[in-house]
């Protein structure tokens, strides 16, 4: 894959390369931060120096749905010894599927100095470069959060739902099979179950995985991610843009691309998404 | 439960009580004794009978035959960061190999979430569950196979 500057990205200073990382290891003002769905990656081995966000652990509340609060956010930047300051560069199993998760995250508490490293953990390990099973700490900071924006790039069901028919652009980026309604949940596994299977009105299915090299891990560049988004389903930076999957995972992934490296001003994840819709009384679903 | 195995039902009161970091521990342990299927078994490319469906870590499974009537447990897991099937296809191996096949053709595919706890993603644990359900499909054809002999 070519140089991030080379590849037409609107935003390209939020991608850093595996280079760029390799060389901020021992920066103070840096936190490298690994976010993956598979909890046994980053206790078998991780990039010198980074510590874990986990999305289970760390990201979600543990009793209502819902993200951690401003009080859970300090904690958590606390604990990795971060502040205001410090960039925070995200990499993760994937195609950073995971770590673009935990960016949107942050963003919900406008922590802006934050990257993702492109290739994420995939094209680090292929260019084998070093990995170590110790665990970093750092001393604690005090950071001061603003309050969660939840109404800039998150929306709920109701806005959602009010939505449908105008000239929002809704993006399905589950799998085509999701997407369809053959498959709506997992047996035996009711947590992320849904009743109902098929999209929400009007949503065009787009993967999310389309907006990664498989091989590497690394982010289309612009002329190709234009080619899915714009010249095949037809949205435009004008758009009022919403991505959702399953539970707002995948979507952030989408979001990230839109967001950043097409430049769109108004995408929103609904990260209530399919297994909020799909178990929703009276709503209209499409298959 | 009273079908499982007796090795599989003592390895799941072991996970059952575990703490998340015990288990993470315990998992990686189990994940660095992966060894993929010997060649004399299978080359590359794999057969499409023995991928396990909805695995994303592209993970396959096959059975051989061992003179006592039961079967040896082999496993290749495509995905180099695909550390969590690894770590299941050690345990399947371990605790469901040389067992008896009434009890491997019993073991439920939920077991997953005994061991990796509640917390694993819907697709991670489809792809789990999906080596248990192939583990058990070959126990059931052997089955079959005799009774019907």
């Amino acid at each position: 894959m070519s140089d991030i500057a080379e590849r037409g990205y609107a935003k390209p200073d939020v991608l850093v390369s595996t280079d760029w990382v390799a060389a901020h290891l021992n920066d103070p003002n840096i936190r490298i931060v690994e976010s993956n769905e598979d909890q046994l990656l980053y206790p078998s081995g991780h990039i010198p120096g980074a510590v874990q966000v986990d999305w289970a652990a760390d990201l979600n509340d543990p009793l209502r749905r819902d993200y951690l609060n401003r009080d859970g956010f300090e904690k958590l930047m606390s604990r990795i010894g971060a502040t205001r300051d410090t960039d925070i560069v995200f990499y993760g199993d994937k195609s950073n599927w995971w770590a673009t998760y935990a960016f949107w995250v942050f963003q919900l508490f406008g922590h802006t100095n934050a990257k993702v490293m492109d290739g994420g953990r995939l094209k680090w390990e292929k260019e084998g470069r070093p990995l170590t099973r110790e665990v970093p700490t750092y001393p604690a900071t005090t950071y001061v959060a603003a309050d969660r924006d939840d109404t800039r790039i998150r929306i709920f069901r109701d806005e959602v739902l009010k939505k449908l028919g105008g000239s929002t652009r809704l993006v399905d980026v589950r799998s085509p099979q999701e997407y369809s309604g053959e498959r709506t949940h997992m047996p035996e596994y009711p947590q992320e179950g849904v009743l109902r299977g098929g999209h929400i009105p009007g949503a065009k299915s787009v993967p999310w995985a389309r907006a990664a090299n498989p091989e590497d891990g690394t982010f289309k560049s612009a002329a190709e991610l234009k080619a899915i988004y714009e010249e095949e389903q037809g949205l435009n930076p004008a758009n009022d843009i919403i991505a959702y999957c399953r539970i707002g995972e995948r979507s952030s992934h989408t979001w990230f691309v839109l967001s950043y490296l097409l430049g769109y001003p108004n995408v929103r994840n609904y990260d209530g998404s399919w297994t909020e819709w799909g178990n929703s009384v009276n709503v209209p679903v499409e298959r | 439960m009273t079908d499982m195995p007796e090795s599989l039902k003592t390895l799941l009161e072991d996970f059952q009580f575990a703490d998340r970091t015990e288990r993470i521990d315990m998992l990686i342990e189990y994940a660095d004794r992966f060894q993929e299927v010997p060649e004399r078994i299978a080359t590359r490319p794999f057969p499409e009978e023995h991928h396990v469906q909805k695995c994303e870590s592209e993970a396959y499974v096959w059975a051989e035959d061992l003179p006592d009537g039961t079967l040896k447990f082999h496993f290749a897991v495509e995905n180099p960061q695909g550390l969590s099937a690894k770590a299941w296809a050690v345990i399947m191996d371990e605790t469901l190999s040389g067992q008896p096949l009434e009890a491997v053709a019993g073991v439920p595919c939920d077991s997953v979430f005994t061991v990796f706890g509640k917390d694993v993603s819907m697709g991670k644990g489809m792809g789990l569950m999906g080596i248990t359900d192939l583990v058990t499909t070959f126990a059931r054809q052997r089955l079959k196979a005799r009774q019907g002999a």
